[in-house]
């Protein structure tokens, strides 16, 4: 195998799991260590110039940080269930706790470099845009139909996951370095805003259609049927402030939850969620599930709906058809009714929460733009542009529903591409990251980073008392971890960015890593093919998904393969290194947003 | 040494062996030696041996003596029964030990320093009595705890770190294990663990007195060039005359192998030692021969290692002296002290 370039920055970049697996590749291990040192306004802050809502994704993230956690990996076969660091509430002990970090935002820009930018929707990409562009002088424009500012963040997302005065804090942040807000302001036609002569116009209304259901009974019964993300923000804005004691949701997804919590509170006692498929293949996050579930709410599974039950105009219930899953050749799943008889499940009202689409009626077919068959603009997944290169896309709108961290990434990817586009360069050069590798050595045995492994399992968030969370829909349910919870938490994170560096010219081939390792990481041997060799190690390294690290020379010709899967980062092989063959060495990887760093020359890698 | 201890958390995948430990469980305390130190591997090569042979911990004892060399029992087996004796007295407590208990398993671990010079009295006795036990000694050639004085295995016209040159002849411990008719006889090296664990395995299954000399590189004071048993010189001057495969129970035979080239040795408890013969043809049963072949060897600067004597009709110090097969603290008090009659029968037999 060749030697590991670790000059590449994905290398080390990959071993650190949540941030490579974090759409904005958020320093996780370094705000965490703040975080257990007291440091909140500086772990906010490395938030907040990666991800721009650390209060709101501490709060909301879809997360996919802690499946990629290196812990899960390491608990396995170890405790009782393995369990990733809560990274996600450990972001909002940050937010929670700091002092006032306004001080350390950017500063507006003095003067306006005379480009002029439009975002379209005031969502988190739109607002990612806006932070990136604004200190470097352009004028930015943000358009959205609701009155205030925030998208799906302020719309969507129940208040007892996410208090109002969260959102007015960081989205305050964005509009105070001289953004123009025109809320209230729909966007009606591309054409007439493109006639308005901004160099660029970015897209970012998210995707607002949610799908409806067309069964019998449909149209009869429709003052009981709503779709799901019409009525979140309905119930959002305080249109809507009560519900049906009996309710029906449909859809398994996040969607799905937030509505049946809601109806929870606005008076359905008797509220369940009826999804087609089974349980374990609902598209809602595992934990949403569970705070459904904590809150009394079944989910009942294999229900296909067949109509809505209405009398005198009223909905009185809705049938489904009983299925049961069968797997073809293929692999693909096919619902098979089970041929029991049909299920009634009497009912007041009923959401509708099966998926939403993007739509663009408001784009003009004869602007030259390009979409797909589904009706979606063609893009260019690195620069986001449209077939009209001034015209930008991201979050939702670009490629379907995601979740807000792929917002913030795209708004992000978006900003350097106008950023680069209008200093006359091209966007799809892309910059590389900014990279630093720094030892962590204080002294013979002594690293900068806690490097002992705590054996605990991971830490339940407190929550307010259910009578109080249950009857107003206000009321913050999660009260987030205490300082002290926070540390304890924090003491789980195994700093996979306190990198083991190998110098194959200063080792003596002793074995004390090798023989040290509490995880069996560590092999010297023959060179050999990939699969061959993963086969022949200390410990066989069967997740082809983690790379082998390889060093070479050493004076017996053999290599150093080090499986970076379940290495601790605890350092000891550094520590019994006589030669100080093995460092360990903090790898710090900041992406490289819009402003002189993503224009040529481009940075190089460390 | 290292401040922290060596976290509990294992590989997922970490198997168990038959009596249901995994090799962690064979671990000590972490290590008080420095960084590198070629006893630490030792102690690793230990571990997973006694782990491969499904050893219960506490039905061994491990005994040492004074010395880098000898705190290294804390550091492997700690859940097994151990012994640290004043210095160079680990053979006879041993052998006190094996005389009253032959149930156990003994591994004597001692160092040069601990073995050729103030215990090498008690060195040869052990060997010569046949004690069952493995006699493993980590020679580095330096006094480590005494910042590096040459010690009496220190090859003549080595160097020290400062540069002096060692002007005595040295013990040859191979040598005087061969002539004093340990059945069980071999040299391995600390870098190479592919090569003593099979032999630690072969050792402690051995019936009889096994004795292995391990080069053990002193990273701190002997791992520079003009020294003999640095890793360097070591890996350079390695004169390996076999591989050792220990088997337990019947082995497979071997169709791959040209005819001459696999020796399988059957040992009194069934299983069998597997040796690979690499280059000159080496006969490990001929006593005299290896004794020629390795102070040849020695004299053309090499480190000849391996399997170099397995007496094949080995026999121990129990078997010489016809003692009870049962455990001393298995016996009744009435069969450990007969009384006064049986006494006056020995008496009378010796008048």
């Amino acid at each position: 195998m060749h030697v590991t370039d670790i000059a590449d920055p994905n290398y080390f970049h990959k071993v650190v799991d949540c941030q490579w697996a974090c759409p904005a590749h958020t320093p996780v291990p370094e705000y965490i260590r703040l975080i257990a040192a007291g440091r909140y306004a500086d772990a906010y802050m490395i938030n907040w110039y990666s991800n721009v809502f650390p209060g709101v994704l501490g709060r909301t993230c879809d997360r996919p940080c802690e499946p990629a956690c290196r812990r899960v990996r390491v608990e396995e076969n170890n405790g009782e269930s393995p369990e990733p660091v809560a990274i996600c509430r450990l972001k909002r002990v940050a937010a929670d706790y700091k002092s006032d970090i306004r001080h350390r935002l950017p500063s507006a820009a003095k003067s306006p470099n005379g480009k002029r930018i439009a975002c379209v929707g005031a969502g988190p990409a739109s607002l990612t845009v806006a932070r990136d562009l604004l200190p470097l002088g352009y004028a930015v424009t943000i358009f959205d139909a609701d009155p205030k500012a925030g998208g799906f963040i302020r719309s969507q997302i129940p208040r007892f996951r996410l208090p109002e005065s969260v959102i007015d804090e960081e989205v305050g942040y964005i509009l105070d370095l001289g953004a123009e807000f025109r809320g209230g302001q729909r966007i009606d036609s591309l054409k007439a805003l493109l006639a308005e002569n901004y160099d660029a116009v970015f897209v970012g209304c998210g995707a607002p259609r949610g799908r409806d259901l067309d069964l019998p009974g449909r149209q009869e019964a429709s003052k009981y049927i709503h779709l799901g993300i019409d009525w979140l923000a309905s119930v959002s804005f305080e249109h809507v402030d009560k519900v049906g004691p009996r309710v029906i949701v449909l859809g398994g997804g996040n969607t799905a939850m937030d509505c049946c919590r809601s109806a929870r509170r606005l008076g359905g006692s008797d509220v369940k969620v009826v999804v087609r498929s089974g349980f374990e293949e609902m598209k809602a996050s595992p934990w949403e599930k569970e705070d459904a579930q904590h809150e009394g709410i079944p989910i009942l599974n294999y229900l296909v709906p067949k109509a809505f039950l209405h009398e005198d105009g009223k909905l009185t219930g809705m049938q489904f058809q009983k299925v049961r899953p069968e797997y073809g050749e293929d692999g693909r799943r096919k619902l098979i009714p089970t041929g029991e008889p049909d299920q009634i499940i009497e009912c007041d009202e009923v959401l509708l929460a099966v998926g939403q689409e993007n739509a663009f009626p408001w784009i003009e077919r004869d602007l030259g733009m390009e979409f797909d068959r589904w009706g979606l603009p063609v893009l260019d997944e690195h620069t986001l542009q449209s077939t009209l290169p001034n015209v930008l896309f991201g979050g939702d709108a670009a490629f379907g529903p995601k979740n807000i961290i792929w917002a913030v990434a795209h708004g992000h990817e978006a900003a350097v591409s106008i950023d680069k586009m209008l200093s006359g360069e091209d966007p799809s050069e892309r910059p590389l990251p900014a990279v630093q590798l720094i030892s962590q050595k204080m002294g013979i045995h002594e690293w900068s980073y806690d490097n002992a492994i705590d054996p605990d399992q991971r830490n339940k968030v407190p929550w307010a008392p259910a009578e109080q969370t249950l009857s107003n829909i206000g009321v913050e349910v999660e009260l987030g971890f205490d300082p002290a919870l926070a540390v304890r938490e924090a003491a789980r994170c195994l700093n996979c960015d306190a990198q083991t560096v190998f110098t194959g010219n200063k080792c003596i081939e002793c074995d004390a890593c090798v023989d040290i390792c509490p995880m069996d990481c560590i092999s010297f041997t023959e060179d050999g093919e990939e699969p061959d060799l993963r086969q022949r190690l200390t410990a066989p390294a069967q997740n082809l998904t983690q790379d082998l690290y390889i060093g070479g020379d050493l004076k017996t010709g053999r290599i150093m393969v080090k499986d970076e899967d379940v290495c601790l980062h605890c350092g000891l092989c550094a520590e019994r290194c006589p030669t100080g063959a093995w460092d360990m060495q903090k790898f710090f990887l900041e992406m490289t947003h819009a402003g002189p760093k993503c224009r040529t020359p481009g940075r190089k890698a460390a | 040494m290292t401040w922290m201890t060596k976290p509990k958390m294992h590989h997922p995948t970490l198997p168990k062996n038959q009596v249901g430990y995994t090799r962690r469980d064979y671990e000590g305390k972490v290590s008080t030696l420095c960084a590198g130190c070629g006893h630490d591997s030792i102690s690793a090569a230990v571990i997973q041996a006694c782990w491969e042979l499904e050893i219960q911990p506490h039905r061994l004892a491990k005994l040492s003596g004074i010395g880098c060399s000898s705190k290294t029992p804390d550091y492997f087996l700690g859940q097994s029964h151990g012994f640290n004796t004043v210095h160079g007295r680990m053979p006879s407590a041993l052998t006190g030990a094996q005389l009253a208990n032959r149930d156990l398993v003994y591994l004597g671990v001692s160092g040069d320093g601990d073995s050729a010079s103030i215990g090498i009295g008690q060195f040869v006795h052990a060997l010569r009595r046949g004690v069952n036990m493995l006699y493993l000694v980590e020679n580095n050639g330096v006094y480590g705890l005494t910042k590096g004085q040459f010690s009496a295995t220190a090859d003549q016209g080595s160097a020290s770190k400062k540069g002096a040159i060692n002007t005595d002849s040295p013990v040859d411990l191979i040598g005087l294990a061969l002539q004093l008719g340990a059945t069980f006889v071999a040299r391995s090296f600390s870098g190479d663990k592919a090569q003593l664990v099979p032999l630690i395995k072969a050792a402690i299954r051995h019936r009889g007195a096994a004795f292995i000399d391990v080069i053990s590189p002193c990273v701190a004071f002997n791992n520079h060039t003009g020294s003999t048993k640095s890793y360097d010189y070591v890996r350079q001057h390695n004169d390996a005359v076999n591989r050792v495969e220990f088997i337990e129970g019947k082995p497979a035979i071997e169709v791959d192998y040209p005819e001459g080239s696999v020796l399988d040795v059957p040992q009194h408890d069934g299983s069998v030692i597997r040796l690979r013969k690499s280059g000159e043809d080496y006969d490990p049963c001929d006593r005299i021969a290896a004794l020629n072949y390795i102070a040849r060897h020695h004299a053309a600067g090499e480190v000849v290692t391996g399997l170099l004597h397995l007496d094949p009709e080995a026999r121990d110090y129990h078997q010489h002296l016809n003692t009870t097969r049962t455990p001393l603290n298995a016996l009744s008090t009435e069969q450990l002290c007969p009384g006064a009659e049986a006494l006056e029968q020995v008496n009378k037999r010796l008048r």
